[in-house]
């Protein structure tokens, strides 16, 4: 793996700071943008809690959309974010420096995307309260904890507390140098609070190194878990192309599939918007992808299981959802499109060390991963519920609504520009972590080469 | 007696790592030596002796807390509201399993989380820190009594410190450090 270049300490936090103490022009404009995008999609939420649901796309008996699409779409994004960053510090990667704060960013905000779903779906979000938390003592009624239903917030509820602790304990160097480094004097106040006056003692640097491996230890069960708990939802129910045992691994690794991929687009744009040439480097890109190689071909096969256990059975009802998710509606089309984007061409396109070390090649080839990855989504969640059974008297196909497309949209604004304003207020890279990366790189003379290596305890 | 702190100030972790070890021979005790340094220097760089905590055990205590406190939120559910699901027992463990085992991890985090603010002394707020350690500098501080200040300071600036500060300012090339 190369290094990137050994900076002094003062050019690396210029230039991991810059964005922090200077504004560019084009971040009000973006800015604006988002939080129109994402204004329109509180307006529709806004509007829905006084007239009601009548606005999504819903129809019986398809009562589960866009909205629930979109939450197992964000649930896994936020997947691979902390999947990416806890192995990398587990395995103490070198390369993992740059990488880790990008994958944690997404997975916080991406992760309270989601939530916002289940919420909106509700249509009385106050209400899930007591649905998922014990406090009605005086009607007695009680959550069932048998439920899915209240399993999933305990999950996220736990994975979302942890990711931002765990964000937080890896930011404590970075405050304290935002601290020192901050003129404004309301920023440096911030900071200080912040950063619980973290100065940087022996101590104090060897208890970061353990608690990074420690609670990336913790988080990485968490993280499997949840989507595994997240694929319960459908899975434990009795609806024919849900009720699978396949289920849970296979929400997993297509979380860290479309996730990872996340990662590599959030990266490359950070790259190009925070300039960060010298630190993100085709290397970084190039190890993603060898990762992502692996992981998609397993997803798969994953996917292969959960097609064959549907038709191997004979079962009517499993076969009858499977024709709908390939031959009903606009399933022709779509079916082919969620294949090819988030297998057929980006894979072998990875095959081929100049796409993989390609900033605009991987971009391209990431966002159409995602695009599959939303329509394979739609794909399990839809077609399932849409499939005529025996008893269904009242049938009509589900078209999603304008307001289902606006709250889709709008979540993506709200992820963007959420680490957007991360960025603005925090390192958009471990400092710390970068310094000591230059710290440590030096060159080994190996024959007639020197090869870039890091030093390790 | 109540000891004051001072801090050196070294351009150079070898000149840090002679510091300490110029301390350590002139009789201070290494818990009155702390480094600063706004990059993580590998253990053991400046002299500094291992060190000790007990990280370890605040997850295996959050874990068990959190499954505690997992079970008697979920036993006290079921108890409360009895409902018969398909003849199974009112309180099944296998049911809620996953709240459970949610409940045992988010006790570990929280409890590392706590660990990791414990064992690294913060909030800290107390020291002595200058503002130039971010910029690369390495600082040594150490804690002495008022008698023993003197020689602490010629200890620090021996090693090569480009600065020696007290609570007070910059104390080198005074004659006498402040408070000695």
């Amino acid at each position: 793996m190369q290094e990137p270049p050994a900076y002094d300490v003062k050019t690396i936090d210029r230039r991991l700071f810059d964005f922090m103490l200077h504004t560019p022009k084009w971040f009000f404009t973006t800015s604006a943008g988002l939080l129109t995008i994402f204004g329109a999609g509180f307006v529709v939420f806004v509007t829905m809690l006084y007239f009601g649901l009548q606005f999504m796309g819903y129809s019986h008996p398809v009562y589960w959309g866009f909205l629930i699409v979109n939450f197992v779409f964000w649930i896994g994004i936020s997947h691979a974010g902390v999947f990416v960053s806890a192995v990398l510090r587990l395995t103490q990667a070198e390369f993992r420096r740059p990488v880790t704060r990008a994958a944690e960013v997404v997975t916080i905000f991406s992760l309270q995307a989601a939530v916002l779903f289940p919420l909106i779906h509700s249509g009385r979000p106050w209400r899930t309260a007591y649905w998922a938390f014990p406090y009605d003592f005086i009607r007695g009624m009680w959550p069932n904890p048998r439920s899915p239903l209240v399993w999933d917030p305990s999950a996220i509820f736990t994975y979302l507390t942890s990711t931002i602790l765990f964000v937080y304990v890896a930011l404590l160097p970075d405050l304290a140098l935002a601290r020192d480094r901050a003129e404004d004097p309301v920023r440096r106040w911030i900071f200080t609070v912040l950063a619980l006056g973290f100065r940087g003692t022996s101590r104090q640097w060897r208890i970061q190194a353990i608690a990074g491996i420690l609670l990336s230890a913790i988080i990485l069960p968490i993280f499997v878990s949840v989507h595994s708990i997240v694929s319960w939802d459908f899975a434990v129910t009795s609806v024919p192309g849900w009720h699978n045992t396949v289920f849970a691994p296979y929400f997993v690794i297509g979380a860290v599939h479309s996730g990872v991929s996340a990662v590599v687009t959030a990266m490359i744009v950070m790259k190009w918007a925070f300039k960060l040439d010298g630190y993100i480097t085709a290397d970084h890109i190039d190890a993603l992808a060898r990762v992502l190689i692996a992981v998609a071909t397993g997803w798969l096969f994953l996917l292969f299981l959960d097609f064959s256990f549907g038709l191997y059975g004979e079962e009517s009802a499993e076969v009858d959802t499977w024709m709908q998710r390939i031959y009903g509606g606009a399933w022709p089309i779509l079916a082919p499109i969620f294949i090819i984007t988030s297998y057929i061409i980006p894979v072998p396109l990875w095959l081929i060390k100049s796409v993989r070390r390609s900033f605009g090649w991987m971009f391209a080839t990431t966002i159409l991963v995602n695009i599959g990855m939303w329509l394979e989504r739609y794909m399990l969640v839809i077609p399932a519920l849409e499939r005529k059974s025996s008893l269904t008297f009242t049938y009509s196909e589900y078209i999603p609504s304008i307001s289902e497309g606006i709250l889709c949209l709008a979540s993506f604004a709200f992820v963007i520009v959420g680490v957007l304003a991360f960025c603005k207020v925090l390192p958009v890279m471990p400092a710390a972590d970068i310094r000591e990366g230059a710290l440590l790189s030096t060159e080994l003379k190996i024959g007639r080469r020197s090869v870039p290596a890091t030093l390790r305890e | 007696m109540a000891k004051r702190e001072l801090l050196g100030l070294y351009g150079e972790a070898n000149e840090a790592g002679d510091a300490v070890e110029g301390l350590r021979e002139a009789g201070f005790p290494d818990t009155d030596v702390e480094i600063l340094s706004s990059t993580p220097y590998p253990e053991g760089a400046f002299g500094e002796p291992k060190v000790q905590h007990r990280l370890y055990t605040f997850p295996f205590a959050g874990a068990a807390i959190g499954m505690a406190a997992g079970i008697f939120w979920l036993v006290s559910a079921q108890m409360s509201l009895p409902l018969i699901t398909g003849g199974k027992p009112i309180v099944a463990i296998p049911a809620v399993f996953q709240i459970l085992y949610e409940g045992t991890m988010i006790g570990a985090v929280l409890f590392t989380v706590l660990g990791v603010i414990f064992e690294s002394r913060l909030p800290d707020g107390i020291g002595l820190y200058d503002k130039r350690i971010v910029d690369g500098y390495i600082g040594v501080t150490i804690r002495a009594s008022e008698d023993d200040l003197l020689r602490a300071r010629e200890t620090l600036q021996r090693a090569g410190a480009v600065d020696i500060i007290n609570n007070e300012g910059s104390i080198m090339g005074a004659g006498t450090p402040q408070g000695a």
